[in-house]
């Protein structure tokens, strides 16, 4: 016979892949802890380099001398703004005329679900100027895209300056091949939203914008400038973008490229780059910088106008000026160089930037880790579910009668419409009869007794799924949905309103499970709950599988937290321990502690009470960044994640 | 043959120029230059026609190599290469056989007398290998396993002007008229490895003179042997020799 239809073999399997279960799974899911950790480690973190030709060695000698032209034009901007209490429009449009573009404006209006208490704004209307260079001796195919977002008070008024200042430079200049548009926009984020809905002629997040007059080509790459003051110690890049994505690593590279031309100091997360990277200093420095940036792409938020540019594909990168205690300063011009150098090398390019990675996980900015080699990690802890879907498979079937189950009654389920729901029946019947074994002994014939808790089997499954996945949906649906009932019924305003909905359903979907299968009053099975823990564990498998590939941070993350509480759940056992297990793990928490972990890392620890109020602020920030910029962080939750772990809970409170 | 798609490249800041040098002495996109076959039309198809005389009749004089037996030709070809073959515009690639076999196919149909091969690629000494044609001399500028480098950038563009080896060959030539005695084996001492990082090399076995009696004007600057005689010529027509043959051809109508 067979090797797996010889029911002696079959059973010698099946105890050989239960007595090792539990050691395989804590071996496994220790392996992608460690594999995590050693990341940072030199064997499996590289030296980046250029894989871009166009882009090589060869420097170009920077001539841009408008400093002083750039402060005047900061000056004059941040006046005009004070003066007219939202973007000066008109001065914008005057400056970039005079220095020799074609303007365009563009307004936008969007009314936000509820008041974001953060930026205090609730119906938020602007308008986003922007000026195009054009290419003096090529057609308008490619573009590049120099943007500084501006929120509602003065504070980057120093890029618009050098935005103008390089805009004139630039202008000079007959070596362009591809058009330039030097955007401003108003409002920050829902500006750079707005501008390129409608410079992609799409519309996905539910921005009004008027359509926009001018256009320029395909836009190869783009960067971002926030400047705080007109000197700067530092320069900050950042790299994450809307839901994970990541520039091509070549962008970084080039960027990284000027900061060692020009002598600038540059750092990524905030973090000065480790020099030595041989003893174990170096190493721990790279951990922390990993970290925040796992946290940081794990969030799925746009940290900066270049995560909306990246969804259509567009590398971009965003640079923060820092100004901070150090003796050092670089002024305008120095920064100033450094975009032109960037500007001149993404010019020479034929072909988008592609020859390098889109996935990439970076310790320090010259060093990186790439899929190939990070993957592993996910693929451990993921493979701790596999164990535990293999062992519970076995369990829930294991007591299998002698005879060939095949011959008996649930043949005629079989011959029917053989889907997954009968499939489900059948293991849910077979250990009916392995649960009752004198049962099967007297009826192995075809008969109605199974068909008695046939329909047991099926409802106190499907109730237990059915009740979770209504809890994911209203926990997505009724925060934004009820928000003014709420309002109306207790003092709170709106977006406290959604914040508290959203942690009373969560909480109350805890006090659910002693009731999901009192629904069906008839005798429950012993061991449906291996049936429920298999499906909950196949269920979260495949989501955490998913998104571990799209967002290799986030899918990491939840993966750490989740899978050793999926794993251990049972019935039986301590649980309270277990209850506290998988609270302590549940994705609400995982937020929490990821909030300290990251205020920890950039070295500006929370108390208790800070670390709360971040985090209903963060709460509310999420479910307003899925409305107004399509993140998916909350959906994955609350839709996904939520309903996986209910299930959990319902096996571990299985009467 | 030229991609010819630097000169006039929206990204050149001095636009149809090509320096040698930063410096801007001497551009080599001047005036003088002729570009026959240009982008697209730079295939290896459309080499190995020119040099084999099997053009469609409907092709130009400028474009066709019009060369007999008495012709010197001198071929100089650039770019990126490997052991065995150079790249055509990133599609395609030519082996040192298929031009080992195409001089073959011109010296059957005597389309040159001698012939001067100057290659300047990585490992270009592997395209010289393979010729069994008599009277081909060949240069390259590195051996197989080399690379042949650039020589200097030009911060202002963004990019290196032009390689080591073609540098301190067209520096040698400018020193050149047609007048000049300079034999070929100076040609075979330009760039040594001190200024070329690569070793160049030449092969002159299938050539039937020896280099040192072959002078760079042979090949270079178009210098034609004009011979001074002193016997003049008569050029008066022999009224009968002309009669007979028209008589002949009423005859034969």
């Amino acid at each position: 016979m067979g090797l797996l239809s010889d029911p002696v073999r079959r059973r010698a399997i099946a105890r050989f892949i239960l007595r090792l279960n539990t050691p395989l799974c804590v071996l496994s899911y220790v392996a992608g802890i460690a594999w995590f950790l050693a990341l940072v480690f030199p064997p499996l973190t590289q030296r980046t380099y250029m894989s871009e030709n166009a882009m090589g060695s060869t420097m170009v000698e920077e001539q841009f001398v408008g400093g002083d032209r750039a402060r005047n034009f900061a000056r004059d901007f941040a006046a005009h703004r004070r003066k007219s209490g939202s973007l000066p429009v008109a001065w914008l449009e005057r400056s970039m005329r005079s220095v020799g573009l074609e303007v365009y404006t563009q307004s936008f209006y969007r009314k936000l679900p509820f008041p974001d208490e953060t930026h205090e704004r609730y119906m938020v209307s602007g308008t986003n100027v922007y000026g195009i260079l054009r290419a003096p001796r090529a057609a308008s195919t490619e573009s590049l895209v120099l943007t500084v977002p501006c929120g509602p008070d003065s504070t980057n008024s120093q890029a618009v300056g050098l935005l103008l200042a390089l805009a004139a430079h630039f202008r000079g200049q007959i070596y362009w091949a591809k058009d330039i548009i030097f955007l401003v926009t108003e409002h920050d984020l829902l500006g750079t939203e707005a501008w390129l809905e409608a410079y992609h002629d799409i519309n996905v997040t539910g921005i009004q914008s008027s359509p926009l007059q001018g256009r320029a080509g395909a836009i190869q790459a783009a960067v971002a400038l926030e400047l705080s003051s007109d000197v700067v110690t530092s320069l900050d890049v950042t790299v994450e973008g809307l839901n994970g994505q990541l520039p091509n690593l070549d962008l970084l590279n080039l960027f990284q490229t000027f900061c060692q031309k020009g002598g600038l100091l540059c750092t990524l997360q905030g973090k000065l780059q480790p020099q030595d990277w041989t003893s174990l200093e170096g190493p721990l420095q790279g951990l922390q910088t990993l970290l925040l940036m796992v946290l940081r792409q794990a969030s799925g938020r746009p940290h900066g106008p270049h995560g909306l540019f990246l969804r259509y594909r567009v590398e971009a990168l965003t640079l923060r000026g820092i100004n901070s205690f150090r003796q050092y300063k670089y002024d305008l011009v120095a920064v100033g160089k450094a975009l032109e150098g960037m500007f001149r090398k993404l010019n020479h390019l034929l072909e988008r930037l592609h020859q390098s990675f889109f996935f990439y996980l970076l310790p320090a900015l010259s060093r990186f880790v790439s899929i190939g080699l990070y993957m592993p990690a996910a693929g451990f802890l993921l493979l701790v579910l596999g164990l535990k879907i293999s062992s519970t498979l076995i369990l829930s079937t294991h007591l299998w009668p002698a005879s060939n189950p095949f011959n008996s009654n649930p043949i005629q389920c079989l011959v029917g419409v053989l889907d997954l729901v009968h499939a489900l029946e059948l293991w849910m019947q077979l250990h009916e009869a392995g649960g009752n074994p004198e049962e099967a002994g007297k009826a192995p014939g075809p008969g109605s007794p199974p068909l008695a808790p046939q329909g047991v089997g099926l409802a106190s499954l499907m109730a237990p799924l059915l009740i979770s996945q209504a809890m994911g949906l209203a926990l997505y649906v009724l925060p934004v949905l009820g928000q003014h009932i709420a309002a109306q019924h207790f003092p709170v305003a709106e977006a406290e309103a959604v914040v508290l909905t959203l942690l009373a359903i969560y909480v109350a979907g805890l006090a659910l499970p002693h009731n999901t299968h009192r629904v069906v009053s008839s005798q429950v099975p012993d061991r449906g709950w291996m049936a429920l823990k298999l499906v909950a564990l196949i269920y979260l498998a495949l989501q955490l599988g998913c998104i571990a590939l799209t967002n290799f941070s986030l899918g990491f993350l939840l993966a750490a937290t989740m899978v050793p509480a999926a794993a251990l759940t049972k019935p039986h056992g301590p649980r309270p321990l277990y209850a506290a297990l998988l609270v302590v793990t549940s994705p609400a928490v995982t937020l929490l502690g990821s909030l300290f972990l990251w205020r920890e890392l950039q070295e500006v620890p929370l108390s208790l009470a800070e670390g709360w109020q971040l985090f209903l602020t963060a709460l509310a920030q999420g479910v307003l960044e899925h409305y107004t910029y399509g993140a998916l962080l909350f959906p994955i939750l609350a839709l996904g994640l939520y309903p996986c772990w209910l299930l959990f809970w319902n096996v571990l409170f299985w009467k | 043959m030229l991609a010819d798609d630097m000169a006039c490249n929206a990204r050149n800041p001095k636009p149809a120029t090509v320096f040698s040098h930063k410096n801007m002495e001497l551009n080599v996109y001047g005036d003088d230059v002729e570009v026959d076959y240009r982008s697209y039309e730079v295939t290896v198809e459309n080499f190995l026609r020119v040099l084999t005389g099997r053009v469609p009749p409907s092709t130009p004089r400028s474009k066709r190599l019009l060369s007999d037996d008495r012709s010197n030709i001198l071929i100089y070809m650039t770019g990126h290469g490997g052991n065995g073959f150079l790249k055509f515009q990133d599609s395609e690639e030519i082996t040192n056989i298929e031009l080992a076999d195409a001089f073959e196919q011109m010296w059957q149909k005597r389309r040159y007398n001698e012939l001067l091969f100057i290659i300047d690629t990585c490992q270009g000494a592997s395209m010289y290998e393979r010729f069994y044609s008599p009277n081909i001399m060949a240069l390259a500028s590195s051996q197989v396993g080399e690379d042949s480098l650039s020589h200097q950038p030009d911060p202002a563009i963004g990019v290196h002007l032009m390689d080591r080896y073609t540098f301190y060959v067209l520096e040698f030539l400018e020193e050149i008229n047609p007048a000049s005695q300079t034999n070929m084996n100076d040609l075979f001492q330009v760039c040594p490895k001190s200024l070329c990082v690569s070793t160049p090399g030449h092969r002159t076995d299938l050539f039937q003179r020896d280099p040192k009696h072959v002078l760079i004007t042979d090949f270079f600057g178009s210098v034609r042997k004009v011979e001074i005689t002193a016997e003049t010529i008569s050029l008066q027509r022999d009224p009968q020799a002309v009669e007979s043959r028209y008589s002949s051809q009423l005859l034969h109508g």
